[in-house]
């Protein structure tokens, strides 16, 4: 046994997890300490490019409204690519507020901010080398420096959570559950973004688009290739970037740098970004074994949130929320048993049950198949139906002097023809499981 | 051949921009004698920021740890478990600011 703790709670990793988790215990009067390997905080840290404001509410209430976003992402496109063509899917709602456009610098210093303001101990610059065991339980962590103890640390140290791995909470990562995702940020004139994507002068709107196909330049020799690629749009920078399945990129012997360069030669983005000029280049891995491959949440003396257990949908792109909201009921629980002055297994595992409770493990359980299921159509989302649905939008807009019967006629026929039918059937199959995980989820 | 060429000039162009504070000793840390019996040399080609390139003749790998991003791909991907990854030393490696 410990003879004394320097703190309540340790928690390890200041990204949305981390500080979520850290603000949570300090709200209670506890003494929390947050660590953190970089110097500056969030400079570690990539994403797609927004933040979801509903979460971020519930973790910062009052002092949400001093974030330093860049503008407000409310104009969403779906967009199916092929060679030649593109088809677009525009939902956009002007006074829409759900997402913001920050870069990650701005936005884990400004919670930081707000952590320390409400109690948090903040320690920058110190790399946790490991978590420190007794009794069969964590008791603290051990630093390049020295050893510090509490009797709960709470690991939010990222997707690749070394510590999570070596306290043997998870096995290493599969290939085939991780996505490596590259990004540029193209810097280019605030009214030259405005105009490109159609957005007011305010910053109260912003673009987000989500690109599917990879049937164009020299992507079309890997015909099963799933990858997503995605452009947000900052004040004067916008984002561009792919994320691809670790598995596809070895088999294929791919490197996510040539994806992304061919990405921005594609007629439909070229334009969107000519004249820019990049001003960072970034690489992260996104953990996509979901329900399925999720850790141990709990163990004596312990708590994992955030990326490091995998909380990521990535079908919706969501994950920042994950890490808020896991943080925050990680520090909830921690809350809990400091009032019990109980730190087994046991009296965390309230955590499992908050999360069962919540969006988080509910959505996890209903996506559970859902990635595996998309990959097993990887040929039918990236190359089959982009193709198709550019011959569909030939027929209606090439006036061909053709008869129009004559051609849909021929368009059907080729649908079910042109490849074995029980592709199609597999689609609708896994179209239908899909719908039914998601509508009867938890 | 051209192809790598073009690719490696993409990424150090790339790498270009990104501020780091290098250590001035490696974080990444190879088991040689895996990687000179290794066919695939997935690191090679899966890294983003090019960091390991075989030594034609002998087959070792070359680690440029200075252009890690951190990202941890190499680990998971390569297919011996000859990785040994770790985080640069408090305060070093990359300093992103605008991702």
């Amino acid at each position: 046994m410990v003879n004394k703790f320097d703190s309540d709670v340790i928690v390890v990793g200041a990204g949305p997890a981390g500080i979520s988790a850290a603000i949570t215990v300090a709200d209670a009067g506890k003494h929390v300490v947050l660590i953190e390997r970089a110097s500056y905080p969030g400079s570690k840290n990539m994403y797609g490019g927004a933040i979801y404001t509903k979460a971020l509410r519930d973790v910062f209430r009052d002092d949400f409204n001093s974030i330093p976003y860049e503008r407000i992402i409310n104009s969403h496109t779906w967009s199916f690519l092929t060679q030649e063509s593109s088809f677009d899917l525009t939902y956009k709602n002007s006074f829409s507020k759900s997402a913001y456009a920050i870069k990650r610098f701005n936005l884990e210093a400004w919670m930081i901010e707000i952590a320390k303001k409400r109690g948090v101990y903040y320690i920058p610059n110190t790399l946790v080398k490991s978590l420190i065991k007794e009794n069969g339980a964590v008791a603290g962590i051990k630093t390049e420096l020295e050893e510090y103890y509490a009797p709960i640390t709470i690991i939010a140290d990222g997707v690749n959570s070394l510590l999570a791995r070596d306290l043997g909470l998870r096995k290493d990562y599969d290939k085939h559950d991780i996505i490596l995702s590259a990004k540029e940020t193209i810097k280019l004139d605030k009214k030259t973004i405005e105009s490109r994507f159609n957005l007011s002068d305010d910053l109260s709107n912003g673009a987000n688009k989500l690109y599917f196909g990879s049937n164009f330049g020299k992507l079309k020799e890997y015909k099963n290739l799933f990858m997503m690629s995605f452009l947000y749009t900052f004040k004067d920078t916008v984002m561009l970037g792919v994320g691809a399945n670790l598995e596809d990129l070895s088999k294929n012997k791919l490197n996510i740098n040539d994806i992304l360069d061919e990405i921005k030669k594609h007629p439909d983005i070229l334009p969107l970004i000519q004249g820019g000029e990049t001003i960072e280049y970034s690489a992260h891995l996104i953990p996509e074994g979901g329900y399925k491959k999720m850790p141990k949440l709990v163990s004596s003396g312990v708590i994992i949130a955030g990326d490091a257990a995998g909380f990521v949908n990535g079908v919706h792109f969501e994950g920042t929320n994950f890490a808020l909201i896991s943080g925050k009921l990680a520090g909830e629980t921690a809350r809990c048993a400091l009032e019990k002055n109980d730190f087994t297994k046991k009296t965390l595992s309230l955590y499992g049950k908050k999360l069962n409770n919540s969006f988080i493990l509910k959505d996890l359980y209903s996506y559970r198949n859902i990635i595996r299921e998309l990959y097993k159509r990887s040929n039918s989302i990236e190359y089959y139906y982009p193709k198709k649905i550019k011959e569909f939008f030939e027929i209606i807009t090439s006036a061909n002097c053709v008869s129009k019967s004559s051609q849909f006629r021929a368009f059907i026929f080729n649908f079910i023809k042109e490849r074995k039918i029980s592709e199609l059937f597999k689609d609708i199959f896994a179209f239908v499981k899909i719908g039914c995980d998601i509508l009867f989820g938890k | 051949m051209q192809e790598n060429i073009e690719n490696e000039k993409s990424i150090q162009d790339k790498l270009a921009t990104i501020k780091y504070n290098c250590d001035s000793e490696t974080h990444l840390i190879l088991n040689q004698e895996k990687c000179v019996n290794c066919k695939e040399k997935t690191c090679t080609f899966i890294c983003p920021a090019n960091v390991y390139s075989s030594d034609g003749a002998s087959g070792k790998i070359v680690v440029q740890y200075e252009n890690c991003l951190e990202c941890g791909a190499c680990r998971i991907s390569c297919p011996n478990g000859a990785i040994e990854w770790h985080y640069p030393k408090a305060g070093h490696g990359v300093v992103l600011k605008h991702s």
